[in-house]
């Protein structure tokens, strides 16, 4: 014989923005949530909603998740005015529902941004970040096999800065959190991680040059150092990197101008 | 990619211009206070140094323009920016939006921006230029003779005897009506809350600050916009309040001779 649940379910309303298309118009539509329970992810709480509503021929809410273990970036939401839910560190997927108390209202949004347009309900379309890495997120040299451990002296500092750039999923809580839209963090994310590296230093001038001026192009605005970025973060990446990429640029920018350029007279391979 | 074309063309280039430019007029702001809280001292002091600034010339002309350029720049650059960052925002505002860490100054700079601008116009037109509160201009007082010498790193510069304009005058007369020293008030205390983020700013900017020394940084920038105000009320604070004044100017004693 199995023991009654002893678990607390509770209901909240959601305040969705549906929009059936890119075109489209979009609005707020509510939808109640029933016999939520407290360790659903917010996730699951949107699969519930959705079986639901698929019962009562209503089109289920869109939208976007892969992983569900914080390590995709591929869901995204800012629920209450902040990106990922009230959570620090977190992104939407591992947000509970413990996060919030019976009869809330929760106002569930895509990411805002030009560069991000919404696709359908709350699913954006942020390829934008994927041309911005494509300009200069990596290393031109083949990389083959891993090397022996300590063959290239790397301080224990610098791999640990490294590592926590490396950490940035690419989810776009950054720009969606920023009054200005600014892809800075993200960014400076990608360039520090790569520039603390020695295999990143070839191209390390050439590399923060080309992603800052992609990241023009694609329309995302510019840094006015409040760091709702980092507060809104997934994986809490510092604003310092903003810092380190500002310095990068201008140390580039001075380089570039004075360093010779190559004749290309000599022989080899035209 | 060239050095000029990615500060002005870029955004990053941009801020940098921002910080470079905000850095030179936070120096210009922080020696101007410093010279005109001579007001406190005998009239000698601030009239001796007002007519040393006027007698430099070509270089008063050159730091004048280097402070217009840069003002110039600055208020450029923050158009370009601002236009370029409500244009990425997009069509569709959010329904519900929080601020998390931002700090009350920095979602005010335009704000506080505007009317230290509007102050500036003021400013230039009250003393530098003499076309507003023209009756109590320096050109309308009656000229000062100094008492003694006004001297800038040992040397005399004023000797005593020249008639020189009466600035010390004109700075107390000019604070006397009380919607003046009202603006005036109210426009250094905006100014102090852009400085307190954009002195904080810049570091981040040029890529000099960081987690390790940010918390430090932030707190001697507040001693310095709490110190900048207080220097700067400290002038229409005294004239309201009639502590300065043309007959507690007559009355104070010659600064003594060193």
């Amino acid at each position: 014989m199995v023991a009654a649940s002893t678990l607390k379910t509770f209901s909240v309303t959601l305040r969705v923005w549906r929009q059936a298309g890119p075109a489209a118009a979009g609005a707020f539509v509510n939808y109640p949530a029933k016999d939520i329970s407290p360790d659903m992810s917010f996730l699951e709480m949107l699969d519930v909603v959705n079986d639901e509503l698929a019962a009562q021929g209503i089109e289920p809410i869109a939208f976007a998740h892969d992983c569900r273990e914080g390590i995709c970036g591929t869901c995204s939401c800012t629920i209450n005015g902040k990106p990922h839910g009230p959570g620090k560190g977190v992104a939407t997927c591992q947000t509970y529902m413990r996060s919030f108390s019976d009869g809330d209202t929760i106002v569930v949004e895509p990411f805002r941004a030009r560069a991000f347009p919404v696709v359908k309900d709350l699913v954006t379309d942020r390829a934008a970040f994927d041309k911005i890495q494509q300009s200069g997120g990596f290393i031109t040299a083949r990389a083959g096999s891993a090397p022996d451990a300590n063959a290239l002296p790397i301080p224990k500092g610098d791999a640990d800065l490294a590592m926590d750039a490396a950490q940035c999923i690419g989810c776009g809580a950054c720009v969606a959190a920023c009054k200005n839209a600014s892809a800075m963090l993200f960014v400076s994310a990608k360039v520090g991680h790569l520039g603390l590296l020695p295999q990143g230093q070839a191209e390390r001038d050439r590399r923060v040059l080309a992603m800052v001026n992609t990241m023009d192009t694609l329309g995302f605005g510019s840094c006015t150092n409040q760091y709702e970025c980092s507060a809104a973060c997934p994986k809490l990446i510092s604003h310092d990197f903003i810092a380190r990429m500002n310095r990068d640029y201008l140390t580039a920018s001075l380089r570039s101008a004075f360093k010779p350029a190559p004749a290309n007279t000599g022989g080899g391979a035209a | 990619m060239n050095l000029v074309g990615n500060l002005f063309g870029s955004s990053i280039g941009r801020k940098i211009l921002m910080a470079v430019t905000g850095l030179v007029l936070i120096g210009f702001v922080i020696g101007h206070l410093v010279g005109n809280l001579q007001v406190f001292s005998h009239p000698d002091k601030l009239n001796g140094y007002a007519h040393f600034l006027q007698s430099l010339g070509p270089a008063l002309w050159f730091a004048r323009i280097g402070l217009l350029v840069c003002v110039a720049i600055h208020i450029w650059a923050a158009t370009v920016l601002t236009l370029e960052s409500k244009r990425a925002r997009g069509g569709q505002a959010y329904g519900v939006k929080t601020w998390i860490q931002a700090t009350l100054a920095s979602r005010y700079m335009r704000w506080t921006g505007y009317v230290v601008l509007a102050f500036i116009i003021y400013h230039l037109a009250h003393f530098t230029l003499g076309t507003a509160q023209s009756a109590t201009y320096k050109t309308a007082l009656p000229a000062y003779k100094m008492a003694q010498d006004y001297h800038v790193l040992g040397f005399t510069v004023v000797p005593a005897g020249t008639a020189v304009l009466d600035v010390h005058r004109m700075v107390i007369l000019g604070f006397q009506p009380p919607l003046v020293a009202g603006f005036y008030l109210l426009a250094v205390g905006l100014l102090s809350l852009h400085l307190l983020h954009g002195m904080d700013s810049l570091f981040q900017t040029l890529g000099w600050r960081n987690s390790r020394w940010s918390k430090s940084l932030r707190n001697v920038v507040i001693l310095a916009c709490l110190a900048y105000f207080a220097g700067n009320a400290a002038i229409p604070g005294a004239v309201l309040t009639g502590k300065l004044s043309p007959e507690s100017a007559a009355k104070s004693a010659p600064a003594a001779h060193h």
